[in-house]
């Protein structure tokens, strides 16, 4: 227990100065967009210079940089997120409202990725070098080259335009009244090309990252004595090889997943499911500047809590991390 | 009495290597002996372990033979041959409990169940005289000292009762006091499990006190072999008397070492 | 055997750099083969690909030429690729560098600013940036290059971190070489063959980010480029799947090239150590 405090406490610590930046920062970009809040309400609802004068009073935006950034501080601090001009709503509203959605598509596309890429990956570096590795190897690198959102229209094309097996696009069949399971298999159907755009292209990296760390592990000496203990080549490859390998790759899956949370952007938009990505989108469509920032901090947020959630299953599959009896 | 090991005329080269490790290298070890092979680094001897355990790389060119007399087929890893490599640390899976890791080897060579192979490698721990066995088995490779980790290496090598026990420098990573404590260990174990030994080592002196006979090797080719007291009181060969007087470890009568606490 | 023909000895390099020549080949001849303005409109709408010799690939919504945009769009690809990588490469070098080279305070600073650019995802940052300052290649470049500059950046600071103690430093400083001097004239050039390294897959993810930004209508409207191509291709999916496919496939083997001429240069340096 002491193990995962310390490591939660660290990683938290090491967060606010990194969330502190991130929020000065995103007030700067606001600034920099010129044009505040109040053009982007008279520019959508018309109004005079007055309207505007008494706006900006009202909304405390004739106020100094910096006494609108303690402002901005301070509003945060409540979860306040400002207002979407685009949605006539708080921001935090609308963003609570997609953030389940992106949840999903990218929990089912890191267990696609991770899971089938772990396995693959171990499947070729059981034996490097080998014809099976070389192939995937070369079928890896090819797949991480390909843009996710072409693969999502390619996809689309195959799946759901020549061979009509699956929906075009949305989450969910609209209006069909469906509840409980058939609901639930209704919005699995639409997810499984998004998911599958978005998942495959990480899964060429895990593949790749898997073999290469296995290679490296095959190199150490413990491997040798396994071998020489006469255990089967099965066991060594997985409980001891595939588990040693198992660490740089759960760090790459930490790395990636911001990554992941900026590729859903363009899934989101090609397959139109309404969730963080697509409201990036639709924010930038629509000049909401609030409302993208507001989306960025959400997504920091996000990186560092899945950061630590990677930091903790790190620290239980290797005993070494955090214990204070090491050699 | 027919030999446990034959070795005719060996010769071992590294792939993508410029010299041979090992130029015709013949030996015979008898049942129950123990053979010291000492020699400095590069001298081929780890070459030589690795060869009779049958752990070379793929890509190594072999000639010669290595015959096995009283083996059916070729020895199997575990199980006919156990192997103590130098470097406790780097032979142990660092992120499997050290218990396990005794206990697959069982589980791996015998009919037995994994509860079954926990229980006897509790044993193991205990013979190789660790303290609190069940809870050391526990415990993972980074949380013991050097010559506890030496001592979990022994028990993995011997827990499937090999006939041939080869320990590759095990001391040499260890400190002083814990090196004749481990030599004192294998001396023991090969006594009461009746293993053929062959101990690899740079230091002659400390290899004499648990070898019946000494061969010594230089740049892959032996120099001399012979019982460990003509090699020790008459070598016959200056780069042996040479040998003798680099080595620092003295002479002390086995049992008294072993009962000193292990650490 | 010097650098270059071991790199070309490698399946990798050899296939790598085949496919990058033919890309920059297509960048420079494009203005020669296809001098007017692959905007403009060449034939009749959705005319089918290997119909027509004159068109190719066929014609999009507009009659505009496919193969001209395909290779006008090399231009714009490759020119904010190489930009965005050299920006990052030479920012995070430098703050690496003097992060590493000062430390205390200053470097923990350094390092703070480091995590928070890294903790933003890359491409919402760069789809902010672009959306606050407007679309033009410039500006695609230095979006990308806002979140790209981080890995140099960590790369060169644990290169001079391990530099810094050398005796030629040590040497440097007894000479009574400035602090600036000695970071820049002897650490920062040993610690970029690292850093140097990131770079294919810097190149790679740039040409991505490109496209997305592109397709999602943030690229600079002024210029062809694949992703835009897909976007217009998107809206006559049904009927014409060639039109977003075309540029995909030109997207893929671009980045393919860079991962693999990356690849075969990394085996090339390996082997030159005696890894092999």
């Amino acid at each position: 227990m002491p193990r995962v405090l310390t490591i939660v406490r660290r990683r938290l610590l090491a967060a606010i100065p990194v969330l502190v930046l991130v929020t000065i920062g995103t007030f700067c970009l606001l600034e920099a967009a010129g044009g505040d809040a109040v053009d982007a309400y008279v520019g959508m609802t018309g109004g005079d210079a007055g309207l505007m004068e008494q706006l900006r009073q009202q909304w405390g935006l004739d106020q100094s940089a910096g006494n609108r950034l303690a402002a901005y501080l301070w509003s945060l601090a409540h979860l306040d997120l400002g207002w979407s001009v685009t949605f006539s709503r708080p921001i935090s509203d609308v963003i609570a409202e997609r953030l389940p959605n992106t949840l999903l598509l990218m929990g089912c596309a890191i267990a696609l990725s991770f899971g089938l890429g772990t396995a693959l990956g171990i499947g070729a570096g059981a034996r490097p070098g080998s014809t099976r590795d070389r192939l995937l190897s070369v079928a890896s690198l090819a797949l991480y080259a390909v843009p996710g959102f072409w693969l999502g229209l390619v996809l689309t094309v195959i799946f759901a335009v020549q061979l009509r097996w699956l929906p075009l696009s949305g989450l969910e069949t609209i209006a069909s009244g469906k509840t409980g399971l058939a609901h639930a298999a209704d919005i699995a159907r639409h997810l499984v090309l998004p998911v599958a755009a978005l998942g495959f292209i990480y899964l060429a990296l895990y593949l790749r990252t898997m073999r290469s760390a296995m290679a490296e592990v095959w190199r150490l000496d413990f491997v040798l004595a396994a071998k020489a203990r006469g255990l089967s080549p099965r066991r060594i490859v997985l409980a001891h090889v595939a588990r040693n390998a198992l660490l740089p790759l759960v760090t790459v899956l930490g790395l990636q997943s911001g990554a992941m949370l900026g590729g859903s952007v363009v899934i989101e938009t090609v397959f139109s499911i309404p969730g963080l990505g697509r409201l990036a989108q639709e924010a930038v469509a629509s000049r909401d500047t609030p409302l993208l920032l507001g989306i960025i901090l959400v997504s920091a947020v996000l990186v560092i809590a899945i950061n630590l959630v990677v930091d903790l299953v790190y620290a239980m599959l290797d005993p070494r991390i955090g214990s204070g009896d090491a050699e | 009495m027919t030999p446990r090991l034959s070795i005719r005329d060996l010769g071992v080269r590294y792939p993508g290597a410029a010299t041979s490790a090992l130029d015709r290298v013949s030996l015979e070890l008898g049942e129950g002996e123990r053979l010291a092979v000492i020699g400095e680094s590069g001298s081929g001897k780890t070459t030589l372990a690795l060869a009779i355990a049958g752990l070379l790389p793929t890509g190594t060119t072999i000639s010669g033979m290595i015959e096995w007399p009283r083996f059916d087929g070729p020895p199997a890893n575990g199980r006919d041959v156990g192997f103590v490599f130098q470097d406790p640390g780097a032979s142990l899976d660092p992120v499997m409990r050290v218990g396990r890791q005794i206990a697959e080897v069982l589980h791996a060579h015998s009919e037995v169940g994994w509860r079954q192979a926990h229980a006897m490698a509790v044993e193991l721990i205990d013979r190789v005289r660790l303290p609190e066995p069940a809870r050391l088995a526990e415990a993972f490779p980074h949380q013991l000292s050097g010559g506890q980790k030496q001592r979990i290496a022994i028990a993995a090598a011997i827990a499937a009762r090999p006939k041939l026990l080869i320990a590759d420098e095990p001391t040499s990573a260890l400190d002083t006091i814990v090196q004749a404590q481990i030599v004192a260990l294998i001396d023991r174990l090969a006594k009461e499990d009746r293993m053929t030994l062959i101990f690899i080592s740079h230091d002659i002196a400390l290899a004499s006190e648990i070898a019946d006979r000494i061969v010594v090797f230089r740049a892959g080719s032996m120099v001399e072999i012979g019982k460990t007291d003509d090699i020790l009181v008459r070598p016959k060969e200056p780069y042996t008397r040479a040998l003798i007087e680099a080595s620092t470890a003295p002479a002390i009568a086995t049992d008294s070492r072993e009962e000193a606490a292990p650490s | 055997m010097s650098a270059v023909p071991r790199f070309l000895r490698t399946p990798e390099g050899a296939s790598g750099a085949l496919i990058l020549a033919a890309l920059a080949l297509m960048a420079l001849l494009a203005p020669v083969i296809f001098p007017n303005d692959p905007l403009s409109i060449a034939g009749p709408p959705l005319l089918p690909p290997f119909q027509d010799w004159s068109l190719p690939l066929g014609t999009d919504r507009l009659g505009r030429d496919v193969l001209a945009g395909i290779m006008h769009g090399a231009r714009a690809s490759l020119a904010v690729a190489l930009a965005a990588a050299a920006m990052s490469i030479m920012v995070g070098a430098v703050v690496g560098t003097i992060a590493g080279f000062a430390g205390g305070l200053t470097d923990e600073a350094l390092m703070r600013v480091v995590d928070a650019f890294q903790t933003i995802p890359g491409f919402l940052l760069a789809l902010a940036f672009v959306s606050v300052v407007g679309p033009s290649l410039t500006v695609v470049v230095i979006a990308i290059a806002l979140s790209a500059w981080t890995g140099p950046a960590r790369i060169a600071r644990a290169e001079v971190l391990s530099i810094r103690e050398r005796d030629y430093v040590a040497a440097a400083r007894v000479v009574g070489m400035r602090p600036a001097e000695i970071a820049f004239r002897e650490i920062l050039p040993n610690a970029l063959p690292p850093v140097l390294a990131l770079s294919a897959v810097i190149v790679a993810s740039a040409i991505l980010t490109e496209a997305a930004l592109s397709f999602l209508g943030l690229g600079d409207p002024n210029r062809v480029t694949w992703g835009g191509m897909i976007a217009e291709g998107r809206t006559v999916l049904r009927t014409a799947p060639f039109l977003s496919i075309f540029p995909g496939i030109a997207l893929v083997l671009a980045v393919l090239g860079v991962y693999l001429a990356g690849e075969g240069a990394v085996e090339a340096t390996a082997a030159k150590r005696g890894y092999a």
